[in-house]
Order: structure tokens, then sequence, then C-alpha cells
């Protein structure tokens, strides 16, 4: 299957190793190296995004376009075979393009960021496993080992979420993260035991040439839905998206990390990657494209009321991810895939934006206390501004074709609740994103006295500046909902088709069996792409407008706030989903724990073992009456044993 | 065969009452000594079985054995007479209402007592 495959993608190991060397010298030089570690981790990643490049090049020019390469045997147990392999395709390459490449910018962007920082080598090395942990999940070949590195990234946003343990709210969110986190894995854990219970293999190319033979549509959908369920927690959908809002404890550019490259786009690409299951029920389906409205909407509304400059982003974070998984519910992979890679130009944007904002400000991150910021950090605000553009879906930016092609996948797909709804959580977007850049940049300065707000360093004004390029003209990659260039390069990987690319030899007419054959969602006689285009900008655009009016006009917001509504407040307290969330899960549990702890410990399990003990002393209190203390009648006891012992022999002898 | 003549069967017989009077002595009796007088009762009377399986079966092994009976009895005698004489000095006085022999009464040893 790989036989003409370029030689250079055999090289592919090297885009994890290089991280991962980077990250093991750092934990064990890192205190030498001092300032150093910095530049050498970027490095690190730098190369890892030049030989990404190197593949991916080398792929254009092949026909041969999927690669599986083997490092080494991992487990051999009779019919459980895992090995350690690699899969390059364009899929997992695209990937790696945008976890390198921004994660690159990120690291060149940490560099000033994190500049006297006393643990500096420790969070470089954790930003250098964090992205070793995210190439290992994508260029996986199997369950198992993309479960690995799905753990991995588990544990690195864990470790530096909570990078300024001193703070307690700083640990108390990774450790919120990490958990939320489990709940989620558990789920993927049980669809991959699913997985091999049914098909007996953890290899990509067996599982997906096999499944739709194999599988019944009740155990596809089963299969499906727990591996969404784990997609729920790492890409933050509801019901699992809570531990991302209070992810941006950490320093920034973990934040955009998180935001962009590493963390949240695994649950995507793991949806992506294992669409089969998907195509083979249509109930999933269902399931994927309303979790994400629901999520879009919810988080959308969220942000709106909330002052913290991050977590506003971070919501918008969740919103953005709930739009990739409407398009992967309705089937348009290629299109989910294609937004991911423009989200990761922009929101990384946004969030090193807002990085540089709080370098400006003395790590202030209320944006009552901002405004006018545009006359002293221009070159922050101009990228911003970029970012701003491309987020709320203004023509031509990157934001603009992706979001475009989401909508019109959830026109095509024939659910018009699913489209307006989606059109509402465009507009909300394009609402709360402008509130955002207005409160931060515009209008009269609120900064406090003392504070003098200052631009950034160029190391990172450049990632801000190279990632404002990006966000603007990303799009250009995919114009077009089927022939764009994103979406013809995916189409071996997420087309429905499970034959060639797989490399499974034999005939496999299964594609009629599916339950939605087609990649990307078309209606007869609707709407045209032009009109559907035009109003999905105009919800994006419309929004804007709305709160340029009231946060940049005459009307006086910060009047309204001392009598908010009721609405507002319950958005400002994020629906009380932490509550509930606190309730149900922490206050309940605790009291199972007391329950077990004082009922079943303490009653049951304790009363077991010291009936145990009771019951030996009873025995011993009646054993002790034998032991009378008079020799003699030991003595009796010896005879008694040596004549029974000889009438035993006797008898047996005779009978 | 005439009736008289001895047997080897013969031992065997005088060895059991002999070991049966030793056992007897040491189950009825009190006094330590006496006690310690039927071990040796039984001591001899397993070593005359040993040297008379010897001799029906023409090997040596049971005189060999007999001799090591022997010499640990000797070993035990002088141990053993030791600890009882220490004992009965210790203890001194014969109580009232109790002949000397008593005193060196085994049933007094009653620290093993559960």
């Amino acid at each position: 299957m790989s036989v003409d495959a370029p030689a250079i993608m055999k090289a592919a190991w090297l885009i994890p190793a290089l991280p991962l060397f980077g990250a093991a010298v750092l934990t064990f030089f890192g205190p030498k190296m001092k300032r150093a570690s910095g530049p050498f981790a970027t490095m690190m990643m730098a190369g890892a995004a030049t030989v990404s490049g190197i593949v991916f090049f080398q792929m254009l020019g092949a026909t041969e376009r999927t690669f599986v390469g083997t490092l080494y045997s991992w487990i051999s147990a009779g019919s459980f075979q895992v090995a350690v392999d690699y899969r390059v395709d364009p899929l997992s390459i695209l990937f790696c393009l945008v976890v390198t490449g921004v994660g690159a910018l990120i690291h060149l962007y940490s560099v000033g960021y994190m500049k006297g920082d006393p643990r500096e080598p420790r969070y470089f090395a954790y930003l250098n496993l964090f992205a070793f942990s995210m190439l290992v999940l994508v260029l996986a070949n199997n369950f198992l080992l993309l479960y690995v590195g799905w753990e991995l990234v588990g544990l690195c946003s864990y470790l530096l979420i909570g990078f300024w343990f001193e703070v307690r709210e700083n640990a108390s969110a990774a450790k919120k993260a990490f958990i939320t986190n489990r709940v989620g894995d558990f789920s993927f854990s049980i669809g991959i035991f699913l997985i091999f219970a049914q098909i007996g293999s953890l290899d990509f190319g067996t599982v997906f040439a096999s499944a739709p033979a194999v599988l019944s549509a009740g155990t596809a959908t089963a299969i499906a839905l727990l591996l969404f369920g784990g997609a729920t927690g790492k890409s933050a959908q509801i019901p699992l998206y809570v531990w991302l809002p209070d992810a941006m404890a950490g320093p920034t550019p973990v934040s955009a990390l998180i935001h962009a490259a590493t963390m949240v786009t695994a649950g995507v690409y793991m949806v992506a990657r294992t669409h089969v299951f998907f195509d083979l029920s249509a109930a999933s389906g269902d399931v994927v494209a309303w979790i994400g409205l629901a999520t879009a909407l919810l988080a959308g509304l969220i942000a709106i009321a909330q002052d913290d400059i991050k977590r506003v982003l971070a919501y918008s974070t969740v919103s953005q991810l709930g739009f990739m998984f409407v398009a992967l519910g309705v089937g348009a992979y290629a299109t989910g895939v294609f937004h991911v890679v423009t989200h990761a130009f922009f929101k990384a944007l946004l969030f090193l934006g807002a990085g540089s904002v709080m370098h400006a400000l003395a790590n202030r991150t209320d944006v009552t206390q901002m405004g006018g910021l545009w006359r002293k950090i221009p070159w922050t605000m101009a990228t911003f501004v970029a970012g701003w553009l491309a987020i709320i879906g203004f023509p031509f930016t990157s934001g603009f074709f992706s979001k475009d092609q989401i909508l019109e996948a959830a026109y095509g797909s024939g659910n018009d609740a699913l489209w307006i709804l989606l059109l509402v959580a465009t507009l909300v977007t394009g609402f709360y994103m402008t509130r955002l850049l207005v409160l931060t940049f515009f209008g009269p300065s609120r900064v406090p006295d003392g504070v003098h707000p200052h631009e950034s360093p160029p190391s990172m004004l450049f990632p801000l500046v190279l990632l404002g390029a990006a966000a603007l003209l990303g799009g250009l990659l995919g114009a077009r909902p089927e022939d764009g260039a994103i979406q013809r390069f995916l189409q071996p990987v997420t087309a429905p088709s499970v034959t060639s690319e797989l490399g499974f030899e034999g005939e496999v007419p299964f594609v009629e069996d599916l339950e939605r054959p087609e990649a990307f969602p078309h209606r007869e006689g609707g709407l045209s792409e032009g009109q559907l285009s035009g109003l999905a900008t105009a919800a994006g655009v419309g929004g804007a407008a709305v709160a340029l009016i009231m946060y940049a006009g005459a009307f006086d917001w910060r009047r309204r706030r001392e009598n908010p509504g009721l609405a507002w407040r319950a958005a400002r307290n994020k629906f009380f989903v932490d509550e509930v969330y606190q309730f149900l899960f922490t206050s309940l549990g605790r009291l199972g724990a007391t329950a077990l702890a004082f009922v079943v410990d303490t009653r049951w399990i304790d009363g077991v073992v010291n009936g145990a003990g009771m019951m030996t002393t009873r025995l011993a209190t009646l054993g002790r009456r034998l032991q009378t203390g008079f020799v003699r009648s030991y003595a009796i006891g010896v005879l008694a044993g040596g004549v029974g012992l000889m009438a035993f022999f006797f008898v047996r002898s005779v009978v | 065969m005439s009736f008289f003549q001895v047997q080897p069967s013969h031992f065997l017989g005088l060895a059991a009452i002999l070991f049966a009077t030793g056992t007897a002595a040491v189950l009825l009796r009190k006094n330590a000594l006496r006690i310690f007088m039927g071990i040796e009762l039984m001591l001899n009377a397993v070593n005359l079985t040993l040297v008379t399986f010897a001799k029906i079966h023409g090997g040596l092994d049971g005189q060999v054995l007999a001799f090591f009976v022997m010499v640990v009895a000797a070993a035990e005698v002088v141990v053993g007479l030791g600890i009882i004489v220490a004992i009965f000095r210790r203890k001194g006085r014969v109580p009232a209402g109790a002949t000397a022999v008593d005193a060196a009464s085994v049933d007094d040893v009653s620290a093993l007592k559960g």
C-alpha cells in the first residue's frame, strides 16, 4: 500500500521526535540552559514544522498519499497486536502542519512572554512535550497509540494550566481540566474496547476497512457515540466544556496552544479520523450536530456577558468548536477540519493578542478597565482586528470561507432548525467579538492610573503579524466547499469510501451500506450558494454592527449594567452550569463518599475485619482449656496418640 | 522345639511389659524422680526391642541405635537429675500433711497452663 510513497515520508517520525528530544533535554539540562531553553524549544518546534512541510510537499507530488511506517512492535499477545506505527496521510499531515506551525509561533511568542519567570526551562519542556503528545495523537496508526497521545495531551494541559500552581485557583483549574477530560477519556476507552471486541483489531486500516461489513447499525452507533463522548471532553463540548474557560489560568501562550493547536482540535481530528463509524449511523451524526449547535449557542451567549478578555476568548473557542462539530455531524468532515485550520490561525492570533494586551497592562484582563488602547499598542490592535474580522466571518477572511461552508452544509443537510440556529450562533459570535474588540481597544480609556501601556517586544509581535496574515488569507486554501485546495487534499481520507486509500485489498462493496454516502450535503432546489453565503455574512456582520452601536455608539453600557436584566445576569453567571455540576457531582459525590466512608467502610468492612479477629479470640478461649498445665495429662495425650496410631496400623494391616 | 527354649519373641514380650510398667509409672506417679525412673524404664524397653529386632533381622543397625539411646539416656539422667535436685532444694521444706516424696510433685509445675 505504500510501495510508491516517497521515501521522505518515512522521516515523518522525526516530527514528534524533535519536540520529544527537546522536552527530554530541557527536563535534564533545562536549569543549566536558563535563557537558552526558550530558543532551543522553539528551534525544535521549527525543525518539526520544517519536516512537516517537507513531507507535505513530497505528498503533494505523490500519487500514493498514505504511508504507514512501523517503529517497533509494542504489544504482541495472541491476536492482540499493537505496533508503534505512524500514519502519514493528508489528514494527519495537515494537523501536523497546524500543530507545528502554530505551535512554533507560540513557542517564539513565549520566549518574550515568559521572560523572567523562574521556571522558564520547565515551561518550555512542558510546551515541547505538549506538542509531542499532540503529534503522537495525530500520527498514530492505531487506537491505542492515539489514546496514548490523547492522555498525554491531557497530562500536559494539566501541567501547563497549573503552571503557576502557587495560586490556588490555578491548581484547581488544572485539576478541573484533568478530571473533566478523564470523564471523556473513559467514554473513549470504552469505545476502543468495543471496537476491539467487535473487530478484533485496533489498527486504523483494518478497523475502517472491515467496520462496514462487521458492525450492525446499533453497534456502530454505540461506538460512534462513545468516541464522540471522548471528543466532548477534549474538544470542550456540552456537557464537558466547563474545563476550557477555566483553563485560562495557565500562561496566555498556553491558552493559545490549547485553544488553537494542541488540545481542543484533538476531538475534531478524532471524529474526522473515525468518520467511518459516524457514516454508518445517521443517529450519531445527528447527536454530534445538535450537541455542536447547542454548545455553539450556549458558549456564545455566555461570552456576551463576560468581562475577562481571556474568558471571552475561551467561550468563543467552545462556541467555534461547536461549529466544527456541526460540520462533522452533517458529514462535511473536510469542512470541519478546514474550520479547525482557520480557527487555529485566528484563535491563536486572538489569544496571543490578548496576551500582548495583558503584557501591556501588567496582567490586567478586565475589559472594563481597558479602552482606547489602539493608540498605545497599535500593532497588537491591528493584528487583533485581523483576528476579529476572521472570526465574525468578514468577507474573504479565513473565517468567512470556513464558517460559510459549515452553514451551507447545515442547510444542505435538510435540517432547517439546525441551519437557522447556527445562523443565530453566528450572529452571537459577531456580537461578543465586536464587544470585546471595542471595549479593549476603542472608546475612552478606562485604564487605571499608574498603569502605562506599552507595546510588546518584536519576538511577540512577529508571531502576531504572521498569524494575522494567515487569519486574513488562510481561507483561500479552501474557498470552495468541494473543490477547494484543502477539501480536495483531504478527499482521500474524509470521503465516505473506505476502500482504496486504506490499503484494504479485495472486494469492498460497502459504500451503498453507508447511511450518509455524500461527503458534502446538498439540498436540491433550495437557496443558492451565493444567497447562503450572503445570509451567513449578514448574520456575522449584523451581530458586529449591533455591538458597535451598543458599545461604541451613544448607548451607555456602563449605566445599563447597574441595573442588569435577568438574561444578562444568567449569562454572566454562565447559566449556573458550574454550580449545577458542583451540586450534582461534587456535592452529591462527596455525600456518596461520606456514606461509603462512615457506613460501608466503618460498619461493613471494618465489621468483617474485626469480626474475624473476635472469632479467633473466641475459638482460642475454647481451645486454651485443653492446656491444663498438668504435665501428666499431656502424657496421656501422647499415650493416646501412640496407641491410636498403633491401632490404626494394626487394623489396616489386618483388613 | 522345647517349651522352655528362649525365642526372640519372648524378649519382645518382656520389652512390652517393661514399657507398660514405665508408662504406668510416668502417668500415675506425681513425684518427679519416680516419673524419671519410669522414663528410664521405657527407654530400656525400647533398647531391648531394638536389640531383639537386630538379632531377628541379622543386622547391626538396631544395636548401634541402642548405643545411641544409652548415651542420650545417660546424658539426660545427668541433666534431668540435676534439675530435679535443684527444684527439690529450692522448694526447701515439705508441706504439712505431705510426705517427702510429694515435695517434688510435677503437678506444681503449671507455668504452661493456658
